[in-house]
């Protein structure tokens, strides 16, 4: 099995938790389709360091991308719950006090 | 006194600084200053005047000349002086500013801005004729515009507005017309002189030489298929024909005087207008020779126009001080008739019409003036027989009509006599024709003159004026030095003729030297 | 008594002539009101002072004239030098006018070309008689005023304004040169003007708007001729550069004499000419004079006989050698035309004065007509100037005289049998009368004799159209002249009284008026010959003017040498071959002269009694004015005259005027006016320009952020999920873009 195998899953993977936030109306998903992306990145990471390195920089990396993904999680989790008070919905589109 | 040219000129100035200093209700004060501060004047210059040695003027000399470096970047000089030409009008001004603040002793409204004013123009007058810088006399000549301006625009008639702006529009274009010229002369200085400075006298010395021909430009000077020293006359010319008035540049004239106030009526008609006049024989013609030579009976044509013309435009008014200010008209045409033809009596004519005119209808305006006082109208067939009243007015009246249509005996005759006979002396025919169509206009003056005489003071009295009274003393004094100077040079020309003769006859020459 | 002529003295009395009353004028308009008598004892006796050294002068002259050779007539040698002519310029006794400062005379290279005007006396016999005439004239003039203008509420005016009338014709007789001669003729038509409406101020005066208008109608017409004047002595001023008399004579028959008249010659000549038609009220310009009578009664003595007219005539007999041929043969025409035309007016007027006044013009036109005939011709005139100044002077005195006594009425129809009431004024009216028509023994009628006699020689020697109508002309007209003028003495003062309210108040004039009267009708007697002492009645003799000027009637050339020192004429008796045969022709005129003048005026006054005396029923006037009706209403309208310049050239002038007033105020006023207008709407389509164009530039960028800012607010949504979609679209884009280029 070569590289262009483990690419083409995380392009796949990537792709779905690109579609998951643009696309799904609850904010639940988006945080989904987030973890999605940094495990395609992940996958990413752990398959060049395989075929191409000769260390051990991209597991590493991958690691520290969980660690920061658990990290995010647990804000982005207290960000919608916030959300969730406030606007007493979970859907993206309902809020755009970014705009203000 | 070597500085007195100066002297005279700024004693107003100091006399305009002290009445702004004064408080404006102490109008006694005002007029007491305003009084010395034109009166000084008057005592020099005619001491100046009698003082004066005739061949000073001789060969394009000047007297009493003061020449200091003024502004250095342009070869501008604070440079004075005097000839036989500017001698009498500078007299001339001193005593009809005196005679003004006197005259005008009548008027009520803001005086102290009056009085300044007035001062300011005699500053303005004084310095155009003793100017022998050319950026100097420009400076002077905007200098006299702007009292005027305001002296018509506050304390004139009804219309006073629209006829103080045409005043000054007209004024106005006639000095940009100058001073497109002046720069263009002064440009033309630096090209063929550059370390000469920008007198009148240097000029006319190059100008005799043939420099002043704009070769030194592009295209040889060249300009539409005019020459540049032919543009520099024209543009000068118009400038000072605005003020004459010439025809067809005379239509502020009536309104102007028609509006402003008797006095100011008097200056404008016994000064402003010899500026125009005095003008082109200082600044215009001797500078421009050639294109002068070429356009003179272009200049006797407007000239006789003006005289013909305005006499029978004032034979048709019914206002007192339109037909006044049309005589004016007709009587400044002899001055350009004079010069154009360039014989010694010519000019000596046209020099002495300046003189003569300038007495006579400064006259003439106060004689409007007395009856306007009173009747506060002007329409001459409101009036007759008023000399039944006014014997005293009626006479005075009477002899200044007669100056004003050139009597002999009065220096009105000399102007026009010499005038007439000196440009019927040219070899030209052209000014021969000329001479003879002008007299249709000395006809008509006497016509419209004794018509106004007719119908405001003989026959049957309005019985709405048997109660006037007849002139006061200040009126008679402001009046009868001027008729007493009209026959005095009437019957003694010599006594101007000797002042003016040398600095004409010089002139002349210079002007006939353009035709070689 | 010492009667020689010594310039050096003699000219500085003949500068005090005009001085003295110059010097009454100037007292008598500033102090007269304040002196007794309102000063009228001041001017008179000036004026008395002023006629005792003309009548001395002129003693001088004559005694010159008569033991100088005047005799000599017989031996035609010795007949040449006969001349009284002095310029004080000789002796010089002159005034530099123009310029006179030491410096400039004296300068070199000013004096080289300067044109400087030398002025002096001139005194000749010409001058000398007139100077007298005037100085008389004008004394009893003044004499006669005491009298007549008593309790006129301007009388000291009136005596100041003729005593400076007095100066300025007296300045005119002595000037030598003619620009000063024409300078004196003006100030003598302002004094016409002052004193022809002397009573445009007087309230009480019920022609006070007449007076108003005649004064400026006679000011204006004359200064036509004034101006005629001037060009014409222009002309010679350039041709010759000279305005001396003297000069101009030698120039101009020098000239002639090299190179024959040229035309601007004729052209000069004719504007000169036109100088007298307006002083001396020739055909066309005499309207002025009748309309001068608005005056008061001593004005129009003075102005027809000593001055203003005399003037004209005095001014071609001081030109006389600068007119051509041509010119003369004008003047003659104009003369007679200007005598007959006016004698045949001045049948038919009722006013006294009106008759005098169409007999002056009548007269005036004898005397230009006679010089224009020239040679004896122009000694004729003159001479009928000098008589006619005495009897014309007398009657029109008188005719104040008869107006003053009968409270200013004027209407002869109102007149008659004043003989009675006023013996003295018809005497002396009546001596006058004979002296105009031409009776032997009074004054007028060796003058008007002269003058038949000098057309009958022109018409034997030079014949024209212009002689041969004169020929006709002048008799006819002095026949007229007796007709008219008895018939304004039969008219007031015989017959019965027309008016007897009139008639009851008439009375005689006080002494001054008629020690004036009779003082003048002595000189209207004795003024032209002096028969006392020669006997000679019928004027064979020379008369004493003839002498005076150096005119012999046996050698009728002499009269040059007289009158005009070392000039030899071209324009006179230039086809005679000897003095002999001019002696010829003047002895044959002189015989038929004699009988016709007689006859004319013989017929004349017969038919004056005839018609209206003893009242002949042919000679009916009534009966004759109906059968001529037509015509006898364009004589008494003066032919129209006045209607027909007051259409023409009046209205004409009034119409031009108004066309330029017009011209200007609408026109030149228009185009000043229309570029102001024309600027301020400039202006505001300026101003429209600025604030939409200009401004609108700036406005515009302002918008276009604005628009801008809006239309990208549009996408900045606030939804994060679209934001996600841009920024995978641009990156997609991105990488396209990449890939792609």
């Amino acid at each position: 099995m070569g590289l262009g195998a483990y690419i083409a899953v995380s392009a796949i993977l990537f792709t779905l938790g690109l579609v998951t936030i643009a696309a799904r109306r609850n904010i639940l998903y988006v945080l989904f389709g987030i973890e999605m992306i940094l495990n395609a990145a992940n996958i990413n990471f752990v398959a060049f360091n395989r075929f191409n390195g000769d260390g051990m920089d991209g597991r590493m990396f991958a690691i520290f991308v969980i660690i920061l993904a658990a990290a995010e999680a647990a804000v982005a989790l207290a960000i919608v719950l916030n959300v969730y008070q406030l606007f007493s919905t979970t859907k993206p589109s309902d809020v755009d006090l970014l705009r203000e | 006194m070597e500085n007195i040219l100066s002297v005279i000129t700024f004693i107003p100035f100091i006399g305009m600084l002290i009445i702004c200093c004064l408080p404006k209700n102490s109008v006694g004060l005002i007029k007491g200053v305003a009084l010395v501060a034109t009166g000084i004047p008057l005592i020099l210059a005619t001491q100046l005047y009698f003082g004066y040695d005739p061949m000073a003027g001789a060969d394009g000399a000047y007297a009493y000349v003061e020449q200091i470096d003024w502004i250095t970047g342009i070869g501008a000089q604070y440079h004075v002086g005097i000839d036989g030409i500017s001698l009498p009008l500078v007299w001339l001004t001193s005593i009809l500013l005196f005679l003004g603040v006197p005259a005008s002793f009548g008027i009520q409204k803001s005086q102290k801005a009056y009085y300044a004013l007035l001062l300011l123009l005699e500053v303005g007058v004084f310095g155009v004729f003793i100017s022998l810088d050319y950026f100097l006399f420009y400076v002077f000549w905007e200098i006299m515009l702007l009292p005027m301006y305001f002296l018509i625009g506050i304390w004139g008639g009804p219309r006073r507005e629209y006829a103080a702006i045409k005043f000054f529009l007209y004024t106005l274009a006639g000095s940009v017309l100058l001073l497109i010229a002046v720069i263009a002369l002064r440009l033309q200085m630096t090209d063929i002189a550059p370390e000469t400075p920008f007198s009148i006298p240097a000029m006319v010395a190059a100008a005799s030489e043939g420099l002043l021909t704009g070769a030194s430009l592009p295209n040889g000077g060249l300009l539409l298929g005019m020459e540049f020293s032919t543009w520099a006359f024209w543009f000068l010319f118009i400038g000072f024909a605005i003020k004459v008035p010439v025809f067809p540049f005379h239509t502020w004239l009536p309104d102007a005087h028609v509006q402003a106030p008797t006095p100011i009526s008097v200056i404008l008609a016994g000064i402003l207008l010899k500026l125009g006049g005095y003008g082109m024989m200082r600044a215009c013609f001797p500078i421009m020779p050639v294109a002068f030579y070429e356009n003179a009976y272009i200049l006797a044509i407007l000239g006789v126009i003006s005289i013909v013309y305005g006499s029978f435009v004032a034979l048709g008014q019914t206002d007192f001080k339109r037909m006044v200010a049309y005589s004016s008209v007709s009587h400044m045409g002899y001055v350009l008739l004079g010069v154009g033809a360039m014989t010694v009596w010519g000019a000596e004519g046209a020099a002495m019409q300046m003189f003569a005119h300038g007495t006579s209808s400064a006259a003439m305006f106060m004689v409007v003036g007395v009856i306007y006082d009173r009747a506060h109208h002007r329409d001459l067939n409101g009036f007759g027989g008023l000399s039944q009243p006014m014997p005293v007015y009626w006479g005075l009246t009477t002899i200044c009509f007669f100056a004003g249509l050139g009597l002999p005996t009065m220096s009105g005759f000399i102007a026009e006599a010499l005038t007439l006979v000196g440009a019927f002396q040219s070899d030209d025919i052209r000014f021969q024709a000329l001479v003879l169509i002008s007299i249709i206009g000395v006809v008509i003056t006497a016509a419209f003159l004794l018509w106004a005489i007719q119908r405001v003071f003989l026959g049957t009295l309005n019985e709405k004026y048997k109660d006037y009274p007849d002139m006061n003393f200040r009126e008679i004094f402001c009046m009868v030095p001027l008729l007493i100077l009209c026959i005095v040079f009437g019957i003694f020309p010599n006594l101007i003729l000797d002042v003016m003769h040398p600095s004409l006859d010089h002139l002349v020459t210079l002007l006939t030297a353009g035709g070689n | 008594m010492d009667l020689t002529f010594h310039p050096e003295t003699d000219f500085k009395l003949l500068l005090a002539v005009p001085l003295i009353p110059l010097c009454g004028y100037i007292i008598q308009i500033f102090l007269g009101r304040f002196l007794p008598r309102k000063g009228d004892w001041v001017v008179t006796t000036g004026m008395f002072a002023t006629m005792c050294i003309t009548v001395y002068m002129f003693a001088k002259a004559l005694n010159h004239q008569m033991g100088g050779g005047g005799h000599g007539g017989e031996h035609e040698a010795e007949t040449a030098v006969l001349s009284f002519f002095h310029e004080s310029k000789d002796i010089g006794f002159s005034w530099n006018w123009l310029y006179n400062a030491p410096e400039i005379l004296q300068s070199p290279e000013l004096a080289a070309k300067m044109q400087n005007l030398t002025v002096g006396l001139l005194y000749d016999g010409l001058g000398s008689a007139m100077l007298a005439v005037v100085g008389i004239v004008s004394f009893f003039v003044h004499l006669f005023s005491m009298g007549y203008m008593k309790g006129d509420h301007r009388y000291h005016i009136f005596f100041a304004n003729i005593s400076l009338f007095t100066v300025a014709m007296l300045s005119l007789i002595l000037s030598d040169n003619i620009l000063f001669l024409f300078i004196f003729w003006e100030v003598m038509g302002l004094m016409s003007y002052l004193l022809i409406g002397h009573f445009s101020h007087d309230p009480k005066s019920h022609r006070i708007t007449h007076a108003a208008a005649a004064c400026k109608k006679a000011f204006l017409t004359t200064r036509i001729g004034d101006c005629c004047l001037l060009i014409g002595f222009m002309m010679f001023f350039y041709n010759y550069g000279t305005f001396g008399f003297h000069e101009l004579w030698a120039f101009t028959t020098e000239d002639v004499a090299a190179n024959g008249w040229q035309a601007w010659h004729h052209t000069a000549g004719l504007f000169l000419f036109g100088g007298t038609v307006g002083k001396s009220a020739q055909f066309p310009l005499h309207i002025w004079l009748p309309d001068a009578m608005e005056g008061p009664t001593p004005v129009s003595a003075m102005i027809h006989a000593a001055t203003m007219v005399a003037a004209g005539v005095f001014l071609l007999g001081r030109v006389y050698p600068m007119l051509s041929p041509e010119v003369l043969t004008v003047v003659t025409a104009t003369g007679a035309l200007t005598a007959i035309f006016a004698a045949t007016i001045g049948m038919t007027v009722y006013d006294i004065k009106g008759v005098l006044a169409y007999s002056t013009i009548s007269q005036l036109g004898f005397m230009v007509a006679a010089i224009g005939t020239g040679g004896l011709g122009l000694v004729a005139g003159l001479f009928h100037m000098v008589t006619h100044a005495f009897f014309k002077a007398c009657l029109f005195l008188s005719a104040g005289s008869v107006i003053h006594g009968c409270h200013h009425e004027q209407d002869m129809r109102k007149m008659g049998g004043l003989r009675r009431k006023m013996p003295i004024t018809f005497i002396c009216m009546l001596v006058c009368t004979l002296a105009i028509a031409g009776m032997p023994m009074f004054s007028g009628f060796y003058s008007k004799d002269k003058i038949v006699q000098s057309t009958m020689m022109a018409n034997e020697l030079a014949p024209s159209w212009a002689t041969a109508f004169a020929g006709l002309a002048l008799p006819l007209a002095a026949s007229l002249t007796a007709f008219y003028m008895f018939r304004l003495i039969i008219m007031t003062f015989f017959g019965k009284p027309k008016d007897q309210h009139v008639h009851d108040h008439a009375h005689e004039s006080p002494l001054p008026m008629t020690i004036a009267l009779t003082a003048l009708a002595f000189l209207g007697m004795f003024g032209g010959q002096f028969w006392l002492a020669n006997m000679d009645i019928m004027g064979s003799h020379a008369t004493w003017f003839e002498t005076l000027v150096g005119y012999d009637a046996h050698h009728g050339l002499s009269v040059f040498e007289g009158m005009y020192p070392g000039i030899t004429l071209q324009n006179t008796y230039l086809g005679v071959e000897s003095a002999a045969a001019l002696t010829k022709v003047g002895a044959d005129a002189h015989h038929s002269a004699l009988i016709l003048s007689l006859t004319v005026a013989g017929l004349g006054i017969l038919v004056a009694f005839m018609a209206y005396q003893w009242k002949v029923r042919a000679f009916s006037p009534e009966k004759f004015t109906s059968t001529i009706a037509p015509i006898y209403r364009t004589v008494l309208n003066k032919y129209y005259i006045d209607e027909f310049v007051n259409k023409t050239f009046i209205r004409l002038s009034m119409v031009v005027a108004y066309v330029f007033k017009w011209f200007d105020e609408t026109i030149i006023d228009g185009i000043v006016n229309t570029v102001g207008r024309l600027n301020r709407i400039l202006g505001t389509i300026m101003a429209w320009f600025d604030k939409t164009f200009v401004d609108g530039l700036v406005n515009l960028v302002g918008a276009l952020s604005n628009g801008f800012g809006a239309a990208l607010r549009l996408i900045q949504t606030g939804r994060i999920q679209q934001y996600v979609s841009f920024a995978v679209a641009g990156g997609l884009a991105t990488v396209a873009w990449l890939l792609l280029f």
